[in-house]
């Protein structure tokens, strides 16, 4: 348990927390990946799992693309961008939205899928026009899924935000990669038990956000 | 391409031992998640702890994972273990929820037959619930096999050799190709392993293949 | 009126799912389309509302193609009720009922008033309108399934099977309310059903169709079963049932009616109790005992 006292000591000393370089300032710039490449990566792949989804069409080729970017290996995939655009917060983002985009949008096409056929049919047959089908009845009840989606999203970038800092994209990796490299294990652990804190809080946070998005009257969520 | 032509003893390699680091969680994982998988289910209070505790495991990132773990095990900081063991625990975080989820999957009709025709529960388990929710669980370990086979190579920034040497050491000498077979390598490493249990669902739940005619 | 000048209506998949169907629908009226599963009636219905174009001949709606109407419009313009009521799960029911005026642009509070009354048509007590579709008993979803139809006070009322998914006991009760609705409104409603005793209850036409999306022979029930002409129709509406063949017998001093089988179908009404019933009643009243 000597490592864990030492961890905490290590977080609780007080040069970490002033300057341009402090403990806050990585959080920081850890949350600014998460939500900027999250936020990137919906705008990207809502609309086009919406439209997989309402037109129940390229669901093949959809569930093939996001298959593809799962197997992608984030490391690499960070190394190769930073080899052709430079070090810095650019490729990380990059990586980071790509990382995104498989939740997003499996989470949304799904969503929009399971919502009940008959349900989308009567609401084309009082008369609503594609829009308003997608807008009032199939976006609102596919939330939930769309929401889980968001939040696998955020999980898996908060986790690998940490690799940022291999090329040199600040973030809280930085305190484990200069730790690796001078072989200091208190720091390495501490700044991991930050980031693990880190993602717990998202966890919570979004699990919450993900109960309030169920819309009112639909009890139980289709799912199949 | 020149790169690959006088490098590629090395990818073979580091291909075999990539293999070798994944096989083992998604098996031992497997091995792991069944019955937590089927106690949960079976008995519902314990699910409704079992599930989300196996699912907060699954939240942990995986490099600050592979750091805490030797305080855990007590191994050393570049010992392979940690990889695998971490490895492991993602497998058992995914399979846990996805066990019960084909448990549940399984028609209680189908249930309900199997005890009035005499089944005992250890016989219904392997023979009819465990077939029947082959489907959900092999999705399952689809997902896990491919993201095990990516998270391999982060295990390279703590010194444990895979496909992720290739990264590194293409950064550091500047070589983009170098970086590029290994993403390459291991993607189709990742195809490999979710055809090869593609195949192994079509062969061992022949019901599920569509009859053509 | 409705008319179908020679529809026909084939899938991608290559099967006709309606023949050169010719029909005239009357206005203010109850027609139902009934068939055995596969007969192209929902097919037909779902022209009216352009849910379907068919692939040649043309629906006229007082003498107007529906193909030269934006389907929009038409659509708001019809009612629409069908299995299973299709209401939105995440929508009260007052909500639920108010969608198609709140579309067309009417206000919220007219709509609700308007929403309520409605309700209370269809015999559901004010104190659901804030449930959800979720928190009714199958037969309240499909009052409100009727009560949303209603809601644009549209000529036309299109029912795809809707009582098909109630139990026995409370699709009575849903096809009494209709009929009694229907002779306060009369509307111009086309029902379809694979049910013949449900066709015979609440049609003033029927319409019986054949695989293949035939019409086999239309008129009143009293027609079909008076002449059916052939064998599919005879079939079909059971005139070779022997549970349907009935004779009047006397048991105890009490005039029985009984089918062949000398089971008891029912007992034969005093004439008075008998007098004009609603006219959609009329013919069924007979036949179901």
């Amino acid at each position: 348990m000597n490592f864990l006292t030492d961890a905490i000591a290590w977080i609780s000393n007080p040069a970490l927390h002033e300057g341009a370089n402090s403990l806050t300032a990585r959080i920081g710039e850890h949350l600014g990946y998460t939500f900027g490449a999250v936020l990137i990566g919906a705008l990207i792949a809502i609309p086009l799992g919406i439209l997989v989804g309402h037109t129940r069409r390229g669901a093949g080729i959809a569930v093939t693309f996001t298959g593809g970017l799962r197997a992608l290996p984030s490391l690499g995939v960070l190394i190769l961008i930073a080899l052709s655009v430079g070090i810095g917060f650019q490729a990380p983002l990059a990586t980071f939205v790509i990382m995104a985009i498989p939740p997003l949008l499996s989470g949304t096409y799904a969503g929009i899928h399971a919502v009940n056929p008959a349900t989308v049919d009567a609401a084309r047959a009082m008369g609503m026009t594609p829009l308003q089908v997608i807008f009032q009845v199939e976006f609102p009840l596919a939330l939930p899924l769309v929401m889980a989606g968001v939040r696998s999203a955020i999980l898996q970038v908060v986790a690998t935000a940490t690799l940022a800092a291999y090329v040199s994209g600040g973030a809280l990796g930085v305190y484990i990669f200069s730790a690796l490299a001078r072989r200091d294990y208190t720091q390495m652990l501490a700044a991991s038990l930050i980031v693990i804190a880190l993602a717990f809080a998202l966890e919570g946070l979004f699990a919450l956000l993900q109960r309030l998005a169920r819309p009112h009257g639909t009890v139980v969520l289709p799912v199949k | 391409m020149d790169w690959l032509a006088k490098n590629w003893e090395l990818v073979i390699n580091l291909s075999w031992v990539h293999i070798g680091l994944s096989i083992l969680p998604v098996v031992v994982g497997l091995a792991v998640a069944l019955p937590l998988g089927w106690v949960a289910f079976r008995y519902k209070r314990v699910g409704r702890f079992l599930v989300p505790a196996s699912g907060l495991l699954y939240t942990i990132p995986s490099l600050p994972l592979f750091i805490a773990l030797p305080v855990v095990l007590g191994t050393s900081i570049l010992d392979p273990a940690n990889l695998v063991v971490g490895l492991t625990i993602y497998a058992v975080a995914l399979l846990v929820r996805q066990i019960v989820d084909a448990l549940a999957s399984v028609s209680q009709d189908v249930r309900q037959a199997s005890v009035a025709m005499g089944y005992s529960s250890w016989q219904r388990f392997w023979r009819v619930d465990l077939p029947l929710a082959g489907p959900v669980l092999l999705s399952g370990l689809r997902v896990v096999a491919v993201s095990t086979v990516s998270l391999v190579s982060i295990g390279s920034v703590i010194g444990v050799t895979s496909l992720g040497y290739l990264f590194l050491n293409g950064f550091k000498r500047g070589i983009p190709a170098e970086v590029f077979t290994g993403v390459v390598a291991t993607v189709i490493i990742a195809f490999l392993f979710d055809g090869a249990l593609v195949l192994i669902g079509r062969f061992a739940m022949p019901w599920k293949r569509k009859v053509t005619s | 009126m409705i008319e179908f000048r020679s529809v026909s209506k084939r899938y991608e998949e290559g099967a006709l799912a309606v023949a050169e169907v010719n029909l005239a629908i009357a206005p203010r009226a109850v027609t139902v389309l009934v068939g055995p599963s596969g007969c192209g009636k929902t097919t037909l219905l779902r022209m009216i509302n352009r849910m379907v174009d068919p692939t040649s001949g043309q629906v006229l709606i007082d003498d107007v193609d529906v193909a030269t109407r934006n389907p929009v419009q038409l659509r708001r313009s019809i009612g629409y009720v069908m299995q299973n009521s299709g209401l939105m799960p995440h929508r009260t029911v007052l909500d639920n009922v108010t969608t198609v005026p709140i579309l067309q642009g009417v206000s919220r509070t007219q709509a609700r008033a308007r929403g309520m009354e409605l309700l209370a048509t269809v015999g559901l007590d004010a104190s659901l309108a804030k449930r959800y579709p979720g928190q009714l008993s199958g037969g309240q979803q499909q009052r409100v399934g009727v009560a949303r139809g209603l809601a644009a006070d549209p000529n036309i009322l299109l029912m795809d099977e809707p009582f098909g998914a109630v139990d026995p006991i409370v699709r009575r009760e849903l096809q009494t309310e209709l009929a009694r609705i229907q002779s306060e409104l009369a509307k111009t409603i086309v029902f379809v059903t694979h049910d013949i005793d449900e066709a015979f209850l609440l049609g003033d036409q029927v319409v019986i169709l054949r695989e293949g999306g035939h019409v086999a022979q239309m008129g009143t029930p009293t027609e079909l079963l008076a002449n059916p002409v052939d064998d599919f129709v005879a079939d079909f509406i059971g005139r070779g049932d022997e549970s349907k063949h009935l004779r009047i017998t006397e048991r105890n001093g009490t005039r029985l009616v009984v089918d062949q089988r000398g089971r008891v179908a029912g007992v034969l009404a005093a004439p008075e109790q008998a007098a004009e019933p609603h006219p959609s009643k009329r013919e069924g009243g007979a036949w179901t005992g």
